[in-house]
């Protein structure tokens, strides 16, 4: 199972991170400082994966952010770069060409897209537009509640002029 | 209203956090920030509270404390609307874990949404019960988990599965109630539903046998049909990576297969032809192909044993092994790894290429093939393969060095054919990485040594030729001096010249020089010094003409501000002063040190303890007083003094002086040795007219009836600065001085033995255990010696150990620095310390004590405490 994923800018800024596994802040800040010390100081020809506390971070970079996710000693690495792939590519549809400055403004969206890849650490859509499609239905019942909610306030700063 | 309605909120705080130029400009930001949430949150602020939420996850990640909002996620959940749903949901995933209490409260918040008519609020409640639920709401909620993976929309069934998996995760024991609905998921036809179906059942496999048998008999041909068909499917745009239809599904069910195959030879025939098909049809030229052929790989390995299949699985891998990829060299290695329990042969032919995997420039890669390496070396390519290894020794950086050097050392110390390639690899080794070189190994090395009496004067040649070019490893250069202290003349005498070797000519002044450059060399830590210190003494009595500088070497270090190095520089410049006719004797070269007790006493890992245990009295005949028998043997040994030796805690340095740490143990010496110094030594302390036996036991510390202020008390004080020198171990120290300073006549007094206390477990719980040994001071009745030993009793070691101690106003408590902080797992005995309670009360009351021990298991502390009633009476 991947037991957490982190994006990680190539200064070593933290952009969206994902524990499915309990860690304590503490440990959280602690990984997230040896991990990037490690990943960020790799060379570009190097394979994508680092071994780490009996765990195998595998990582792929995308422009100037590196994508990070941990797996067991016995998953497979391979399938996990393509998980990757797979989050990129949705963002990217979504976003339209996506940049790190779309992922610091809108992090709660790349949250809310990543929850629709993963769920308790396993990959839970193999197709780009099924994930495309559930996130776009749940942003409309938002904007739907936003209209509502003006209008309603709307009329009640009318009624009360 | 809503936070992104505007956008400026939200937006305006990172701009303002990404304008900062400073930490402590961010800082202040971040503190502002806060600050209006908090009183937004004390106000009640309903219309901005998921603007401050979404706030909060930004300053949380960039990981500023945040606990002060956990509870407006919760009314968020509570509140009615999707958006506020939403928001809530992502900040409890994200501000919170699953060992956070404030979890609890919003269990039935979940229990709703799971039975909401919207099916997206449905979905936020499962995604967030499938990333942090705990044991206690995995019980709660399981029904309705359950009930959802019938759910009639697809997107609700993925998640349900998935939520399961971390339920029974979580709480094995629900399992068998998801087996059906579970085997069911194995129909569907939405990628997404089976994808996740697949996974629950691998994972539900693992937990329960019950299910391993279920999905064995009812699914596996269900399975080899969906995976045929995915393989045959044509081309699907939606689920389309590089020309492969649906990889994730592919690597799943492949997963799924391997548990299912596992020790079960009818299920691997059923699935033979497809994973035949998968090996050998799908395309390996993209990420997606050879991830799938990776897993196909696993699935071949892992299930019974069909010849064909494995010989495709094994060809695969070299073709992956010979990739430019780094990626799949990595896992063509790692594969390998695992291959070679069922294939040694197979994975043999590519063992050139993994040498060369060795020497890559990716670490990871490095790593692996090492390891892989290591485990293809034996009998027959021993000698190849490590001379490919310590050459590339010498070229690799120095992070890889340690790794590198450790599996050298293991390789040649396992296959070693014989003894002279043996030192001859482990010289190389000392030479260019000594730094990394683990005490265990030169240990080793040295015993080694000692039992090859025809290479003596080799090693010893050898070892001061490299010495001369690699004097800063120091494990080197602490085996050169022990070698020259031993075999020094060999070394310029030049005797059992080998073939092999070139004639050196080495006077006896070189010799010597090695030993002082390393007691000189700043750099050289306490053992190396106190080594050549040892190392000189010999040399003065191997080489008369040396003895000048030796004593000159030995005076310098009276001054030591270094303990140790102080007192071995008094003793011997003693030695060398008053005893110049003993002074041979006590120098004779080392008895052979025994091969077997070393390799045991290395495999248990433990310190040596039964050289000080009471255990050891029994094979002393005639009941000789147990503390001098160690400091005699003591003597005889120079090793170092890494390992602790039980029995001596702040005031083990006489012990240490001589250390006791290869030599075998001391009864057996005393007993068996023969023609070494220690009979020697028994001999010169039976100078008095009784016996040794006799004379031994009245420098018995438990004697209490000595009344004469005898000179071995004043003798004891003066030759020990720490307090604890009162104990056992400085008694067989100061009965040498005492022999050496002949004051051993006077001391012949009647054998008598004063009264002794059984030892107590002072406290024992689940993992660790504490005993104590009582003893009494000669003279004072009213100071009772304690020497606590520890035990632990779990299979974790324990570190940063402390004990602590508290008495009542009566009593006085000194406590001596325990013998080490660390308590290997399941060890006896393995940290002693010293106490010492003075009873002001002595006859009227008896001896009371709580104590207090901290320790660090796993990164977590622990805490005991205990209060000791049970002392022996009379203390």
């Amino acid at each position: 199972m991947i037991h957490f994923v982190l994006l990680i800018s190539r200064q070593g800024k933290v952009r969206l991170t994902k524990w499915y596994s309990p860690y304590t802040q503490k440990e959280r800040t602690k990984v997230i400082r040896e991990l990037s010390g490690m990943i960020l100081t790799r060379g570009p020809k190097l394979c994508n994966f680092v071994e780490w506390r009996g765990y195998k971070v595998v990582y792929k970079r995308y422009a100037s952010l590196y994508f990070c996710m941990c797996i067991d000693q016995d998953d497979n690495e391979l399938e996990v770069l393509e998980i990757i792939h797979h989050f990129v590519e949705i963002l990217d549809r979504y976003f339209g060409s996506v940049c790190e400055l779309d992922l610091i403004f809108n992090f709660h969206k790349a949250y809310y897209i990543l929850d629709e890849i993963l769920i308790a650490g396993e990959l839970q859509e193999s197709s780009k537009k099924t994930v495309a499609r559930l996130v776009a239905a749940q942003d409309s019942l938002v904007e739907a509640a936003k209209e509502e909610a003006s209008s309603i306030s709307n009329i009640i700063a009318q009624a009360t002029k | 209203m809503n936070p992104f309605s505007s956008g400026t909120r939200l937006r305006d705080m990172i701009r303002a956090i990404r304008a900062c130029k400073t930490a402590a400009e961010e800082r202040a930001v971040v503190r502002k920030e806060c600050a209006s949430i908090r009183a937004a949150i004390s106000e009640n602020d309903q219309d901005y509270r998921h603007r401050n939420l979404a706030k909060l996850m930004f300053i949380h990640m960039l990981g500023y404390p945040t606990h002060f909002g956990q509870m407006e996620c919760l009314k968020l959940i509570a509140s009615p609307g999707f958006p506020e749903k939403r928001i809530g949901y992502l900040g409890l995933m994200l501000l919170l874990d699953e060992r956070q209490e404030v979890l609890m409260l919003v269990t039935n918040s979940i229990k709703q949404d799971l039975n909401h008519t919207n099916q997206y609020i449905v979905g936020l409640a499962l995604c967030a019960l499938g990333n942090i639920c705990s044991a206690e709401m995995a019980r709660d909620l399981a029904p309705e988990v359950e009930r959802l993976l019938q759910f009639r929309d697809p997107n609700i069934r993925k998640k349900a599965a998935l939520c399961s998996i971390r339920i029974i995760k979580k709480v094995p024991d629900l399992a068998e109630n998801f087996i059906n609905p579970a085997a069911s998921l194995l129909k569907e036809k939405h990628h997404g539903v089976l994808l996740t179906g697949v996974q629950l059942c691998t994972d539900m496999c693992n937990v329960s046998s019950e299910a391993h048998e279920h999905f064995k008999k009812k699914c596996i041909d269900g399975l080899v049909k969906v995976l045929k068909d995915l393989t045959n499917s044509p081309y699907a745009p939606e689920y389309d990576i590089s020309g492969i239809s649906d990889p994730f599904l592919h690597i799943r069910l492949l997963k799924l297969l391997r548990v299912l195959g596992q020790g079960d030879a009818d299920a691997s025939d059923i699935m033979n032809d497809i994973l035949a098909q998968v090996a050998t049809k799908t395309e390996s030229n993209k990420n997606a192909g050879n991830a799938i052929l990776y897993q196909c790989v696993v699935t071949i390995m892992s299930i019974e044993d069909n010849g064909g299949l494995r010989v495709l699985a094994v060809n695969i891998l070299g073709r992956f092994l010979s990739s430019r990829d780094n990626n799949i060299r990595y896992v063509a290695l790692n594969m390998l790894m695992k291959a070679i329990a069922l294939d040694s042969q197979a994975v043999q032919r590519h063992r050139v290429t993994i040498l060369e995997c060795v020497k890559d420039s990716d670490a990871s890669i490095r790593k692996r093939a090492l390891e892989l390496i290591y485990l293809l070396v034996n009998e027959n390519n021993v000698k190849l393969l490590t001379k490919e290894l310590i050459d590339y020794l010498e070229v690799t950086d120095p992070d890889f060095k340690e790794d590198l050097t450790a599996k050298i050392c293991s390789i040649v110390e396992k296959f070693s054919p014989e003894k002279l390639w043996y030192i001859d690899q482990m010289l190389k080794v000392l030479s260019e990485a000594g730094n990394f070189v683990k005490d265990d190994v030169w240990h080793a090395l040295i015993v080694v040594i000692t039992n090859a009496p025809n290479l003596h004067g080799y090693t010893v040649r050898s070892l001061y030729k490299a010495v001369q070019t690699a004097g800063d490893q120091e494990t080197l250069v602490r085996v050169a001096v022990w070698c020259i202290g031993e075999y020094g003349e060999l070394l310029v005498s030049n005797t059992g010249v080998l073939d092999v070797e070139d004639p050196i000519t080495v006077t006896e002044a070189d010799a010597l020089d090695v030993v002082e450059t390393a007691i000189g060399n700043p750099s050289s830590d306490l053992t190396t010094r106190a080594m050549c210190l040892v190392a000189s003494l010999k040399l003065s009595s191997h080489f008369p003409s040396c003895s000048k500088r030796v004593s000159d070497i030995v005076r310098h270090h009276k001054g030591s501000l270094v303990l140790e190095l102080q007192q071995r520089a008094i003793e011997f410049n003693s030695i060398i002063e008053k005893h110049g006719k003993i002074r041979s004797t006590l120098v004779e070269r080392m008895p052979v040190l025994d091969e077997a007790t070393f390799s045991g006493r290395r495999a248990g890992s433990m310190p040596p303890s039964v050289s000080t245990s009471q255990g050891a009295l029994p094979k002393i005949p005639n009941g000789v007083a147990k503390p001098t028998s160690a400091p005699l043997v003591d003597l005889l040994d120079f090793s170092s003094d890494d390992i602790p030796v039980p029995g001596g805690s702040g005031g083990d340095f006489l012990q240490d002086l001589l250390g006791v740490d290869i030599s075998p143990s001391p009864s057996q010496v005393t007993s068996g040795t023969q023609k070494s110094g220690t009979d020697v030594l028994l001999d010169l302390l039976s100078i008095g007219t009784p016996p040794a036996q006799s004379n031994l036991s009245t420098l018995d510390i438990l004697s209490p009836s000595q009344d004469i202020k005898s000179p071995v008390d004043v003798l004891t004080k003066l030759a020990s600065p720490s307090p604890s020198a009162q104990t056992s171990t400085p008694v067989g120290g100061s009965s040498m001085l005492d022999l050496l300073d002949d004051f051993g006549t006077t001391l012949s007094l009647p054998e008598t033995n004063g009264p002794t206390y059984p030892a107590i477990i002072a406290f024992e719980s689940s993992s660790l255990k504490v005993t104590f040994n009582f003893s009494k001071e000669p003279g004072s009745p009213q100071t009772t010696l304690i020497e606590a030993r520890f035990t632990n009793k779990s299979p974790n070691a324990y570190s940063n150990f402390v004990f602590q101690a508290a008495v009542p106003k009566f009593l006085q408590l000194h406590l001596d620095p325990a013998s080490s902080n660390t308590l290997p797992a399941n060890s006896n005995d393995s940290i002693t310390q010293k106490l010492r309670v003075s009873n002001s009360q002595h006859g009227k009351k008896s001896l009371v004590m709580r104590l207090r021990i901290n320790y660090k298991v796993n990164d977590k502390d622990v805490l005991e405490e205990g209060q000791i009633n049970n002392f022996p009476r009379d203390l």
